[in-house]
C-alpha cells in the first residue's frame, strides 16, 4: 500500500481497526483526543463499537466488560486519564483478559500540562494499580513504528491474555508523518477463546473474576501470572541499536521521541569525531535487560547516559541492569519541555571532559 | 398416583445446587431465586451473562448457572455496558447492593441508565453496608444506627438517604424502574412479577430496566430475622415507597 501522511493519533486509531480492534471506549483528553474523534467517524464504517463513557474509570471498566466477550477491544487516554484506569487494569490483569490501551503521555504530576512527556514510566512499567501484575509496554519512536506496534499489540494481548499498553508521548500523538499500513495482517494462529463469556449453552458457566478468598488459590493465580510474565520476558523483548560500535565512548539509553532526538545528537557528534551509540528499548516491559547489559559491558563504553523526558524514571532500570559496571548518568527535562539536541550534546561533552579529567 | 408425584417446586435450572453463604434471615437468597426463576421461565439462561458487584453478593456467580463477570466496586454498570454493546444478542444483568450502586458506583449507574444501556439492574437496598460489617450507606435511614454513625444517621451532617429509583426515574431514557420488597409472600410474588417484566423488556430490546428490591440485613441491623421483616415493613417501606417509578411508555427511546 502507498504511504499516506497521517497524524500519529489517527494513524494509531486506524492501526487498531486494521488489527481487528473494532470496539473502542473513550473519554476526551489532550493530547490524544483525535483518536476518539477519528474512531467516532470510522467505527460505524467498519461495524464496530464506539462509545464515549462518563469517565476514564467507567471507560476502563467498559473495556473490561467488552473484553470478556472475547472480541478485540481498545481504549486510549493520556496521563491523568490513565491514572483513573488503573483500577480496571489491575482487575483486567487479574482476570486475564486481553485489552490494548494507548497512553499518549503528557506532563504531570496532577493536571500537569498538555505537552509531551515521559513521566508515566513508573506507572506503566512498575504497576500503577494494586497487586502482583504487569502490563506489557511498547514504546514507539516514529509514527510508522506506532502503527506496527499497535497492530502487534492486539496479537500479543490475545496471546498472553494480558493488557498491552502502547506508551507514546504527545509528540508521537500530534506529529504528522508518512505511514504505510500492511495490506493484510498475518498472525500465527491462537487457541480459541474458550474462556470468553458467550452464554453457558452446552457447557459449564464461564466466570471471569479476580477474587480468590482462599489465600492458596489467590497465590496460585499470582503464580500463574508470574509464569506468564516469565514467558513474556523470554519472547517479547524488543529493542534497537543505533550506531553502536567499538569506537563508542558513551552509550545513550533512551526511548520514544527522546531516542529519536538522540539519533540527531549522535549524527552531529559523529561529525565532530565523538563516537556515541544509542540503545533504544522498544519494550519497556519486558525490559531488554540482557541486550543492554551486553552493550554497556563493552570495554570501550566509559559512561552510560540515560536521556528521558522526565526527572529520571527509566534510569532506575538502567542502573538495575548495568549493576554498577559503568557509571550511569542521567539527563532529562520534563513538564512538556523536550530536550534539544544541543542540550544533550552539551551534556555528553561535559561527561567526556570530566571523564578525561579523571584520567 | 401419577398426579401426586408431579414436581411442583424445585430449584430453578438457572441456580446451582450449592450451600448458601448468606446469613440466616438474609433476603439476598430470595432475590437470587426470583431472578433465576425469571430467566428459566423466559428461557434466557443459556444466553445470559450476569455482572456481580462488590458486597455480600460478590459471590453470586457461585449460585447462578450462567456466565458471570465480577466487577470492581460500583462498576458493574460499566462492565455491563461494554459487554452488552458488543453482544446485543445476549441478556445482561447487574446485581448490586446499595453501597455498590448508590455510593461508589453512582456515576456508572446514572450514565448507564441515561444512555439507555439495554441491560437489567437488580438493585438490592438493605440500607447498610453488609459485607464490611454494617457501615452507613447512602440509603441508611435517618436515625438508623450503624458502625460509622453510632448515634444514628444525622441529616444535618450527611444529608438525607437517597431514593435511587425516584432519582433515576427523572431521566427520560430508562424504560422501566420499579421498587419492590421481599419481606412477605405477597411482596415476593409482586417482586417476581417485576423482575420478570424487566427481563422481558430487555429481551424485547427495550433500554435500561432496574428493579430496586428492599432487602434485610439482620446481622448488621442487629435484630432477629423475624424482626428484620417487620423493620422493612415499618421503616423501609415508609421512606422507600413501593411501585412503578418509570413505565416503558414513558421512555423517550
Ligand atoms: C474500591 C473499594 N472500596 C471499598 C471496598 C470495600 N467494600 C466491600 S463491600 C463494601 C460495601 C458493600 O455494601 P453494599 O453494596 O450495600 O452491599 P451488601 O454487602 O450490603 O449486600 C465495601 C465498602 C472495596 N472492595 N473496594
Ligand atoms: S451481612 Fe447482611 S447482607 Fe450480608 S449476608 Fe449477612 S445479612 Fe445478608
Amino acid at each position: 500500500m502507498a504511504k499516506i501522511l497521517m497524524k500519529g493519533n489517527e494513524a494509531i486509531a486506524e492501526a487498531a481497526i486494521r488489527a481487528g480492534g473494532k470496539h473502542y471506549f473513550c473519554y476526551p483528553i489532550t493530547p490524544q483526543t483525535e483518536v476518539a474523534e477519528y474512531l467516532a467517524r470510522r467505527m460505524p464504517e467498519v461495524d464496530g463499537v464506539f462509545l464515549q463513557g462518563e469517565s476514564e474509570i467507567a471507560v476502563g471498566n467498559m473495556v473490561f466488560g467488552a473484553a470478556a466477550t472475547g472480541k478485540r477491544v481498545f481504549t486510549s487516554s493520556s496521563s491523568p486519564g490513565i491514572s483513573l484506569m488503573q483500577e480496571s487494569l489491575s482487575y483486567i490483569a487479574g482476570a486475564q483478559l486481553p485489552v490494548v490501551i494507548l497512553n499518549v503521555m503528557r506532563g504531570g504530576p496532577g493536571l500537569g500540562g498538555i505537552l509531551p512527556a515521559q513521566s508515566d514510566y513508573f506507572q506503566a512499567v512498575k504497576g500503577g494499580g494494586h497487586g502482583d501484575y504487569r502490563i506489557i509496554c511498547l514504546a514507539p519512536s516514529t509514527i510508522q513504528e506506532a502503527v506496527d506496534l499497535t497492530i502487534e499489540a492486539f496479537y500479543i494481548a490475545d496471546k498472553y491474555r494480558n493488557p498491552v499498553m502502547i506508551i507514546a508521548d504527545g509528540m508521537i500523538g500530534q506529529m504528522m508523518e508518512p505511514v504505510e499500513f500492511p495490506d493484510e495482517i498475518n498472525e500465527p494462529e491462537l487457541p480459541p477463546k474458550t474462556w470468553a463469556a458467550t452464554g453457558a449453552k452446552g457447557r459449564e458457566p464461564n466466570i471471569i473474576k479476580s477474587l480468590y478468598l482462599d489465600p492458596l488459590r489467590l497465590e496460585d493465580n499470582s503464580i500463574v501470572l508470574y509464569k506468564k510474565y516469565e514467558e513474556v520476558k523470554k519472547n517479547e523483548v524488543r529493542f534497537e541499536n543505533y550506531k553502536v560500535n567499538k569506537k563508542n565512548k558513551v552509550l545513550i539509553v533512551s526511548y520514544g521521541t527522546m531516542a529519536r532526538i538522540c539519533q540527531t545528537v549522535i549524527d552531529e557528534l559523529e561529525a565532530e569525531d565523538i563516537s556515541v551509540g544509542l540503545f533504544r528499548p522498544i519494550s519497556l516491559f519486558p525490559y531488554p535487560e540482557a541486550a543492554l547489559k551486553e552493550e554497556a559491558d563493552r570495554a570501550n563504553i566509559k559512561t552510560v547516559l540515560t536521556v528521558e523526558m522526565s526527572m529520571g524514571q527509566m534510569v532506575e532500570d538502567v542502573e538495575r541492569v548495568v549493576k554498577g559496571a559503568k557509571p550511569v548518568k542521567f539527563f532529562g527535562r520534563t513538564g512538556g519541555i523536550v530536550p534539544t539536541p544541543d542540550e544533550v550534546k552539551e551534556q555528553i561533552k561535559y561527561l567526556l571532559r570530566s571523564e578525561s579529567a579523571k584520567g | 398416583m401419577e398426579e401426586q408425584s408431579k414436581t411442583i417446586f424445585d430449584r430453578p435450572e438457572s441456580l446451582r445446587d450449592v450451600v448458601t453463604h448468606y446469613c440466616p434471615g438474609c433476603t439476598h437468597g430470595i432475590i437470587h431465586r426470583l431472578v433465576a426463576e425469571a430467566l428459566d421461565e423466559l428461557g434466557l439462561r443459556e444466553r445470559t451473562c450476569g455482572v456481580a458487584p462488590v458486597g455480600c453478593s460478590v459471590l453470586c456467580y457461585n449460585y447462578y448457572n450462567c456466565d458471570f463477570l465480577e466487577a470492581p466496586h460500583g462498576r458493574a454498570p460499566a462492565l455491563a455496558t461494554g459487554f452488552k454493546r458488543l453482544r446485543p444478542d445476549m441478556i445482561v444483568f447487574t446485581y448490586q447492593g446499595d453501597g455498590d450502586l448508590a455510593s461508589i458506583g453512582m456515576a456508572e449507574i446514572i450514565h448507564a441508565a441515561n444512555r439507555g444501556e439495554k441491560f437489567t439492574t437488580i438493585f438490592v437496598n438493605n440500607a447498610i453496608y453488609g459485607m464490611t460489617g454494617g457501615q452507613m450507606a447512602p440509603t441508611t435511614l435517618e436515625g438508623q444506627i450503624t458502625s460509622t454513625c453510632p448515634n444514628g444517621r444525622n441529616l444535618e451532617d450527611v444529608g438525607h438517604p437517597i431514593r435511587v429509583s425516584e432519582l433515576l426515574a427523572t431521566l427520560a431514557t430508562p424504560s422501566y424502574i420499579e421498587r419492590v420488597s421481599v419481606h412477605s409472600p405477597m411482596h415476593i410474588i409482586k417482586a417476581k412479577r417485576a423482575i420478570k417484566k424487566a427481563f422481558e423488556l430487555q429481551a424485547e430490546n427495550k433500554c435500561f430496566t432496574m428493579i430496586e428490591v428492599l432487602s434485610t440485613c439482620p446481622t448488621n441491623w442487629g435484630i432477629t430475622p423475624g424482626d428484620s421483616l417487620d423493620w422493612v415493613e415499618k421503616n423501609l417501606l415508609a421512606y422507600y415507597p413501593l411501585g412503578v417509578k418509570k413505565r416503558p411508555d414513558q421512555g423517550d427511546k
